[in-house]
């Protein structure tokens, strides 16, 4: 065998070495997997957009918040239903990744849509600990009531629930697909529903072009509704079926993506190899 | 390529136990892109034998056993576990089989015992809690049952996968490198707990393997892998024989290198 001598750095440069050695692996990472490339800007520009309309609807209705106590404590209960519903299903089939007992469950009796109805399940259950938390919170520290909504709290919760669990089936057939480098989306994805829904602004204040997406939000219909019963016009039968509507449109497409993921997974191995 | 049935020894087994085959393989084919992971493999593993693919890393062992489990779509071709069409109503053969690898795990916060009971569940076992105590007994896990998953050491990580694979009793178990990075001690317990296993519940396993002592120590056929396809095929004594080695190691070997390449 050939025997050569190689010149290996020392002291600082060999630290430096290592450090941009890392950088290296990271950027690497980043160039390899495009969710993680969008991340970068994602959340800058759902802030600026969203801060940015919640910045022009107050600046010409100062005195709107006057007419109900707890207008945006209400607002941000009924969007962590969304948020936590879809983090319910998303966070929790990760934990199986994590884990890398996904190979294990798959060779069980165990079908699909088995695991989606588990991963739906238990979505509601954290969903119902973590809102029902804050809300009593609210209750001691604002003396505010999101149950003095009603029966139309259970309107608002459901849809918001349905939803969130589409967004998560969706997240869930991403990952599958692409792996954990799409796993941010989980954190990230609702927020980009966040500034169009109208959770804190009615939704005619939103430009022509904001307005024409939000027809298409469950959650925007959600939020008109909210605001309807807490300025006291009353439940809006019409939004709540346009918002039922939507959901079992969302529901259908999540599904249908989550079973072409799941081919796709099947056909390219990645039930076993499920990675970065 | 050899072809279903010209194994000397499957076919006598079959003739002299009169068994059904419980894994029939027919010209499965797996492409990833241009690569052919699998090329036309056929075999066929009567029931209540114990059998091996080998081959060396990247032979199409695993994608093969994948493929067998249903976690894996072939490209062409069949696989049929205990009559059933695993491309097509896999859900019917799969409470009877079973599965064990070194590189699919259990949640790490779990306790051992709530692991095997979530499995008990999904396979739908009556008094679970008393079928994975005999399995604790059994597999020397007694002492490990409340202590969390990730905590294990690898030996013992293995007996729990291994008692994972168990709970259901399985007709057919799958194992992909069943004592991979155990020490030989460790090693030969599990093995010898399989051989019991198998001759007790008259189960058909399926090992994937490059551990030329662990398939010259358990297996009655020996399904010789190399690029995705079936190169030789036989009993590990009829290999020696055939090839005029010692160990099965020096057969892979010479397999492996092209140096004794038959017809």
């Amino acid at each position: 065998m050939k025997t050569h001598s190689l010149r290996i750095a020392g002291g600082l440069f060999a630290s430096l070495g290592r450090i941009f050695a890392l950088v290296r692996r990271y950027l690497y990472l980043l160039r390899n997997s495009w969710p993680r490339l969008l991340e970068l800007a994602y959340w800058p520009v759902i802030q600026v957009v969203l801060w940015g309309l919640i910045d022009q609807f107050f600046t010409g209705h100062s005195d709107w918040l006057a007419q109900a106590a707890g207008m945006l404590i209400a607002a941000v209960l009924l969007w962590d239903v969304l948020f936590r519903a879809q983090l319910g299903v998303s966070i929790v089939f990760f934990e199986e990744m994590y884990s890398r007992n996904l190979g294990h469950l798959f060779v069980s009796p165990l079908r699909p849509h088995e695991l989606v109805a588990s991963l739906l399940f238990i979505s509601l259950l954290r969903t119902l600990l973590g809102v029902g938390a804050a809300a009593l919170l609210a209750i001691a520290l604002y003396q505010f009531s999101i149950f003095d909504l009603g029966l139309p709290l259970l309107a608002f919760f459901s849809n918001l629930l349905v939803m969130g669990w589409a967004i998560g089936i969706f997240v869930v057939a991403l990952v599958l697909r692409y792996g954990l480098g799409a796993e941010g989306l989980a954190w990230a994805i609702v927020f980009a529903f966040a500034p169009l829904s109208g959770i804190y602004y009615p939704i005619s204040s939103l430009p022509a072009w904001g307005q024409a997406v939000a027809a298409w939000l469950p959650s925007s219909y959600v939020f008109e509704g909210m605001r309807g019963v807490m300025l006291r016009e009353g439940f809006a039968y019409e939004l709540f079926a346009d918002a039922v509507r939507l959901n079992v449109l969302y529901l259908l497409v999540g599904a249908l993506l989550f079973l072409l993921a799941f081919r796709a997974a099947r056909s390219r191995d990645l039930l076993l190899h499920v990675g970065e | 390529m050899l072809r279903l049935g010209e194994n000397p020894w499957i076919r006598d087994t079959l003739q002299k136990t009169n068994v059904e085959v419980a894994i029939r393989v027919e010209d499965l084919c797996k492409v990833f892109g241009k690569i052919k992971a699998v090329d036309h493999l056929s075999f066929s593993v009567p029931g209540g034998t114990t059998c091996a693919l080998l081959g060396a890393n990247g032979a199409g062992k695993t994608t093969t056993l994948s493929m067998l489990l249903g976690l894996l779509l072939p490209t062409s071709g069949s696989i049929r576990i205990l009559g059933v069409d695993m491309v097509r109503d896999r859900f019917d053969a799969l409470p009877r089989m079973n599965f064990t690898s070194p590189y699919v795990d259990l949640p790490q916060r779990l306790s051992v015992f709530q692991n095997l009971d979530i499995y008990a569940r999904l396979y739908g076992i009556r008094g679970p809690k008393q079928r994975i105590l005999q399995l604790a007994e059994e597999l020397q896990l007694t002492g490990f049952l409340k202590r969390p998953y990730g905590s294990l050491s690898a030996g013992q990580r293995t007996r729990v996968s291994l008692a994972k694979s168990l709970l259901n009793e399985p007709e057919v178990l799958l194992m992909d490198e069943p004592t991979a990075s155990l020490d030989p001690a460790s090693a030969e317990t599990i093995r010898a707990y399989l051989r019991e296993y198998q001759k007790h519940s008259g189960a058909t396993v399926l090992l994937a393997s490059h551990n030329m002592q662990e398939v010259e120590r358990l297996c009655e056929n020996v399904f010789i892998m190399k690029q995705g396809r079936i190169v030789d095929q036989g009993s590990p004594g009829l290999l020696l024989e055939k090839y005029g080695r010692e160990t099965l190691e020096q057969v892979f070997i010479d397999i492996s290198r092209d140096e004794n390449p038959l017809p």
